[in-house]
């Protein structure tokens, strides 16, 4: 196949890709989307058999591997529960990092099969990327392992910090600079390899010190560094497919990143630097005297809720903890037969991924059309009966809107207070992830319902 | 005077990184769990890297020291590919409309 009849079909693929994304605008040309997307990989795979060439035993073996990790990565598509999106979406992005790694590491050492230049004599230009696309790459595997570890809680979600912590990173990261700088000169495989084990360890620093709560941002974060080490290997590779697939990828991340940095009022630095909870316990510890608490039972919830007209639900973390979106689906159903009309309401940073809470309602069933973004329903609390808060805490704290003492404050939040009543699902009254006490938990018009969230629900369905 | 075939390149990088910004931007907050997931599965097109790794051994010697990262880099992004894409299409076809029947 001609070098320039293969360049133009890389270049169909990656426009296929832009259209892959263009399509997720609305749920409905979403599907479309995603075929789009599937083509244009078919595309860039078939292509570069042909353009290589090769079909002797080596090209058997090409076709095995693939479908080794393809019946993998098939096996764990269909197995995998909603409510572990953020995990597997975190294992995902380590394995393109990895991916870019192994790439720069058989660029590296035979630059010859991908026109590159000899051994120990790569052209500047190839080895500047290459160094780049592996560091990008190590980073994105480490710290995506981290983060899949943290998520899926083998590893504590509490940040993890250190003296000198930041100078170590900054440090590392000059150290990063100053190896590409010798390796281009000495083309030495030592400072290659050095290179990738000083990335691996800079990757598993930078995500330590984040927190639980944080990972949104994290997770959006890798999702960029993830396309930027694609990027980078394919300047080496002169792939247009990579080139644009890698910006597109990179860009999307970063914006996911921006979007959860604001949803919870915070700088990307701030979030980056870590340590949240673990800053901010001054300003609440002094007012630990007991405040009065209405509490009730699943009993008291079917009542108000019967009596209301309009009902908002606001979902969070605690709903996907305890599976308990089914159950939800099937509470709000008992209330649209009784005529009272059931919306949601989604923070943009509930759950542990920019998505999470719409997914887990999709699962359930929930039309898409009754689920709300924060700026399209915040209004209507006001005009609301009943706020049923499920699983959710930080985002719902009024005094995000009235205490510029607290760590929170400036954040945006569901006027959940402005509700006739709400009702507040939770284990506890222990504080939420930001370490702060909730004044909704003692307002006059707020009810307690101390329990587990699935079987809170369960019991509100049976009441009702 | 020639220009260097990698400012092509570099505007083309340039330009998509544009693109993917207003294209994003575009993007539902509803599907931004399967717009992770389906970026994560074409950034795997890396896999087309992977391939050329591989299949860049001499005549006869399939596994060069080489060509092995290029096998384990393949069956890394044919996770990304296939786990990706399936993923996304199961969320995507759990997404639906309200039923206009009452």
């Amino acid at each position: 196949m001609s070098a320039n009849l293969s360049a133009i079909l890389y270049l169909v693929s990656g426009v296929l890709f832009i259209l892959a994304l263009r399509g997720l605008s609305s749920p409905e040309t979403s599907r479309q989307g995603n075929l789009f997307g599937i083509i244009g990989m078919i595309i860039a795979v078939t292509v570069t058999f042909l353009s290589v060439g090769n079909f002797s035993s080596g090209f058997i073996y090409v076709l095995i591997f693939l479908a080794i990790g393809g019946s993998i990565g098939a096996f764990i598509a269909y197995r995998i529960p909603m409510t572990a999106m953020p995990e597997l979406v975190a294992g995902f992005h380590s394995l393109v990092g990895l991916a870019a790694v192994f790439v720069a590491i058989s660029a590296f050492i035979n630059p010859s099969a991908f026109n590159l230049g000899t051994p120990g004599n790569i052209k500047l230009a190839s080895l500047i990327e290459m160094a780049i696309g592996a560091a990008v790459g190590a980073i994105t595997f480490s710290g995506s392992v981290i983060a899949f570890l943290k998520l899926q809680g083998i590893m504590s979600g509490a940040p993890i910090t250190f003296k000198g912590q930041h100078l170590l990173n900054a440090l590392l990261l000059l150290l990063i600079v100053i190896l590409t700088i010798y390796l281009c000169s000495t083309q030495s495989a030592n400072l290659f390899w050095i290179l990738i084990a000083v990335s691996f360890l800079i990757g598993f620093l930078i995500i330590i010190p984040i927190g639980g709560a944080d990972m949104p941002v994290v997770i959006s974060m890798l999702n960029s560094y993830s396309g930027w080490a694609a990027a980078g290997i394919g300047f080496t590779l002169e792939n247009t497919a990579l080139i644009i697939t890698g910006a597109l990828v990179g860009s999307s991340g970063a914006i996911l990143s921006y979007i959860m940095c604001k949803g919870m009022n915070r700088s990307f630095f701030n979030v980056i630097l870590g340590g949240f909870g673990a800053t901010d316990q001054k300003s609440q510890s002094q007012n630990k005297e007991q405040r009065p608490v209405k509490s009730g039972n699943a009993d008291d919830a079917a009542f108000l809720m019967k009596n209301a007209s309009s009902i908002i639900i606001v979902p969070g973390y605690g709903m996907a903890v305890a599976q308990a979106q089914h159950a939800l689906r099937e509470m709000v159903d008992t209330l649209k037969k009784n005529d009272i009309k059931v919306s949601y309401a989604i923070h943009p940073v509930a759950g542990r991924m920019p998505g999470h809470m719409n997914v887990l309602l999709a699962e359930a069933n929930v039309p898409y059309d009754e689920v709300f973004e924060l700026e399209e329903i915040n209004n209507d609390f006001a005009n609301a009966d009943v706020a049923f808060v499920i699983g959710a805490n930080d985002v719902t704290n009024p005094v995000a809107k009235t205490d510029p003492q607290s760590p929170i404050y400036g954040m945006p939040v569901l006027d959940v207070e402005k509700c006739k009543s709400v009702l507040f699902v939770k284990r506890s009254l222990s504080p939420g992830y930001a370490g702060i006490d909730n004044d909704l938990f003692y307002k006059e018009n707020t009810l307690m319902l101390f329990a587990d969230a699935k079987k809170m629900t369960e019991d509100i369905t049976k009441n009702l | 005077m020639e220009i260097d075939p990698f400012i092509f390149r570099l505007s083309i990088f340039i330009l998509s990184i544009f693109v993917g910004y207003y294209v994003v931007w575009s993007v539902t907050p509803s599907l931004h769990t399967p717009l992770m997931s389906v970026t994560n599965a074409i950034s795997s097109v890396i896999i087309v890297g992977a391939i050329i790794a591989a299949l860049s051994g001499s005549d006869g010697v399939v596994f060069s020291s080489s060509s092995i990262y290029g096998f384990l880099a393949i069956i890394l992004a044919a996770v990304n590919i296939f786990g990706g894409f399936l993923v996304t299409q199961r969320m995507l076809a759990m997404y639906k409309k309200k039923k206009k029947d009452k």
